[in-house]
């Protein structure tokens, strides 16, 4: 019976390998308490600025009823405490193992998108969108994800295509556009 | 009666070769989004919304809702064959979905989920179909004191009830109102917050915003898994489909009692993650032969999945009829409705009929035809699995970038994505909420309004709030639901003094 079944459980599978997954020993890079009190201070000083602005703009009360910066101010002042009360509540804990934030190997990998779609962006004003996505999608495929050239250089060029057509001539929705386009006349 | 005549006539506006067509690229866009990884329903309706801006209202809110359901669709394919939940509601799918599939019952375990899914929004529709039009027109009475205790209840209700760090919840909330004020002040023309800089005179859009939060970060926490993946290959026969629904009725308690915990939560800001995972333990909990349950039964596919498709719909009932989304994808569908000239609120069955009903039939006709469609089609959309993430994530990117850049055609936006991406990264790694944040960021403006509308009408008299007994109430449940946790635990710890007390006696 066991045996028969089990036959029957041989089903065709769909299979994905990811040759550069993250090491799961990778070293943790930071804490995520750090991360946490990091940004807590960050938003601290947010509140701060905003606070200060919307107490410039007018944080009281006039004739017509509250100032544009009332809300706004004392929004602030909430966020401000809030933040206090997470960095104090991190601090007390500060004697127990912390939980990674992210290791090594996971940080590297998250920076291999980062990095290129930073580029991607800087590149987009110059080169235009579209001309800017080929570059973006042809690279990422080729050095990242290790994929044939030729595959990699025409997925792009198919992609890019694509979204030409469909932004710039189907939907009239208006990109940034480089040399290239202006070659052809957009 | 009068639904089901205002029904017919948004069928009327719907049956058009036109609207249908977008109807099917909705579903089809949308069931991609869903199986994809990196990419959710929020998201992949907030980066396919410049798609519509030239479009009349009418067929961009068909496309985009029809989207929703895709994804809705589209995440049980993955969660049942590859045990990865392509969305975070289909969470609970996998634990009795992915067994099956195991046992090769992979075909009855989809068929049971696209059923139910459909049962789920169904039952939602029917909700939103008999009571939107009641609630908004009891709604038409309400002035700016009503709506702004209705916002401080929708507010209030994320902190108290929300199941993350509240002091995180209120992080959130409070920077999404902040940013929501920056630019020029409505009421006074004053600029606030914008430091003399012109790309912030126009204010921080939303759309914007949720690109970068749940575009870009998605992408960026998607890569640091291992994307590696095994699961089956599955294609369903008539025979499986038409067994399945022999067997269906049996189920009928369980069923009804998850579109009930689905239709609440989707009102509610619960959402369709807990509606999920709440139906599940329910489903458990009442079910005679318990063990059973994580080995791959079929209840514990019905359960969650009608849950999360109950809730995921109803969660545009509060959106239609007030102008308060239930959920984040609903937030990104009111963002839609202001970019093409609607102003969300009751008014819009009084103002827009066409609009409305339309987009109701279309939640009829779009769950019919996504059904048949993913029923079809389930070996085409597994293998898109295929395609490895190293192509997705950058056409990810390209789209997030035309997207937000298409909103008001500014490279400032671009840059403002990217920031996003990295805030929204790191606020999931540390655990801040981001419905809280998109919430807020959406409606900080209209709450802002109404409550100097009021201050204004009052004299800054704050007792406005409670000048009669609709406004006195929903303020009262809102402080209520804010201070809840306290008011719960000192309820508990009166308890156990009582017990202490009592226990000497005993």
């Amino acid at each position: 019976m066991a045996s028969k079944s089990e036959a029957e459980i041989v089903v065709a599978e769909i299979v994905v390998e990811d040759p550069t997954a993250p090491a799961s020993d990778s070293p943790a890079v930071t804490t995520r308490r750090t991360v946490d009190v990091v940004a807590s201070f960050f938003l601290l000083a947010l509140a701060g600025l905003l606070a200060f602005d919307n107490w410039r703009t007018g944080m009281g009360w006039d004739a017509t009823g509250p100032q544009a910066g009332y809300l706004p101010f004392y929004l602030s002042v909430i966020l401000a405490a809030a933040c206090l009360y997470g960095i104090g509540k991190e601090f007390l804990a500060r004697g127990q193992a912390g939980e990674t934030f992210v290791t090594r190997d996971q940080f590297r990998r998250v920076l291999q998108v980062f990095v290129p779609t930073l580029l991607f962006c800087l590149f987009m004003q110059w080169l235009g969108l579209y001309v800017a996505s080929f570059l973006l999608v042809a690279g990422f495929m080729a050095v990242i994800g290790r994929i044939a050239t030729w595959k990699s250089v025409l997925t792009a060029f198919l992609f890019s295509l694509a979204m030409f057509v469909t932004f710039e001539i189907a939907f009239d929705v208006i990109m940034p556009k480089g040399p290239l386009e202006a070659l052809f006349g957009h | 009666m009068e639904a089901f005549g205002l029904l017919l006539y948004g069928f009327s506006v719907l049956l058009t070769w036109k609207t249908l067509a977008l109807m099917m690229v909705g579903l089809i866009l949308g069931i991609f989004v869903g199986v994809l990884p990196g990419l959710g329903g929020p998201n992949g309706v907030a980066i396919l919304l410049p798609l519509t801006f030239t479009m009349d209202p009418t067929s961009a809110i068909v496309m985009l809702s029809c989207i929703y359901w895709g994804a809705l669709f589209g995440g049980a394919i993955t969660s049942i064959l590859f045990n990865i939940p392509g969305e975070a509601w289909s969470v609970a799918t996998t634990f009795d979905g992915y067994p099956m599939a195991q046992q090769g019952k992979a075909a009855e375990a989809l068929t049971a989920a696209f059923t139910s899914s459909f049962i789920g929004s169904f039952v939602a529709v029917l909700l939103i179909t008999f009571l939107a039009p009641g609630i908004a027109s009891f709604a038409l009475k309400f002035g700016p004191p009503e709506f702004f205790a209705v916002y401080l209840l929708t507010f209030c209700s994320f902190v108290g009830l929300g199941r993350e760090e509240k002091h995180k919840t209120i992080i959130s909330m409070a920077l999404g109102l902040l940013l929501a004020g920056v630019g020029m002040d409505t009421v006074s023309g004053q600029l606030r917050m914008t430091f003399g800089s012109d790309n912030l005179l126009r204010g921080i859009n939303f759309l914007v915003a949720v690109i970068g939060l749940f575009g870009i970060s998605e992408i960026l926490l998607t890569m640091e898994e291992r994307l590696a993946l095994r699961g089956h290959v599955a294609k369903i026969s008539l025979r499986v489909v038409l067994k399945v629904w022999k067997e269906m009725p049996r189920y009928w308690v369980t069923l009804l009692r998850s579109s009930a915990i689905g239709c609440w939560l989707g009102i509610t800001p619960g959402g369709a993650i807990a509606a999920s995972f709440m139906s599940y333990n329910l489903a458990k909990r009442f079910s005679k032969d318990k063990d059973s349950f994580g080995k791959g039964r079929i209840e514990g596919v019905f359960a969650p999945e009608t849950a999360a498709h109950a809730s995921g719909t109803s969660a545009l009932l509060p959106m239609l009829a007030l102008g308060i989304p239930g959920s984040g994808t609903a937030a990104i569908l009111l963002g839609g409705l202001m970019v093409w000239g609607l102003n969300p609120g009751p008014l819009l069955f009084v103002e827009h009929k066409g609009f409305v009903w339309g987009l109701i039939a279309s939640m009829y006709l779009g769950n019919v035809v996504g059904l048949v469609l993913v029923l079809t089609t389930v070996p085409v959309f597994a293998a898109v699995l295929r395609v490895p993430f190293s192509a997705i994530a950058p056409m990810i990117v390209v789209s997030c970038a035309i997207g937000a850049y298409a909103i008001q055609n500014a490279m400032f936006d671009i840059w403002l994505m990217l920031v996003f991406g990295v805030v929204g990264y790191v606020f999931k790694k540390i655990g801040i909420p981001l419905a809280p944040f998109t919430l807020a960021l959406v409606l900080g403006n209209r709450a802002e309004d109404s409550f100097r509308l009021s201050m204004i009408g009052s004299a800054g008299d704050m007792r406005v709030f409670w000048s009669n007994g609709l406004v006195g109430s929903i303020t009262t449940l809102a402080l209520i639901l804010l201070f809840w946790p306290i008011i719960s635990g000192g309820i508990g710890w009166i308890r156990s003094a009582f017990r202490q007390d009592a226990s000497p006696l005993a």
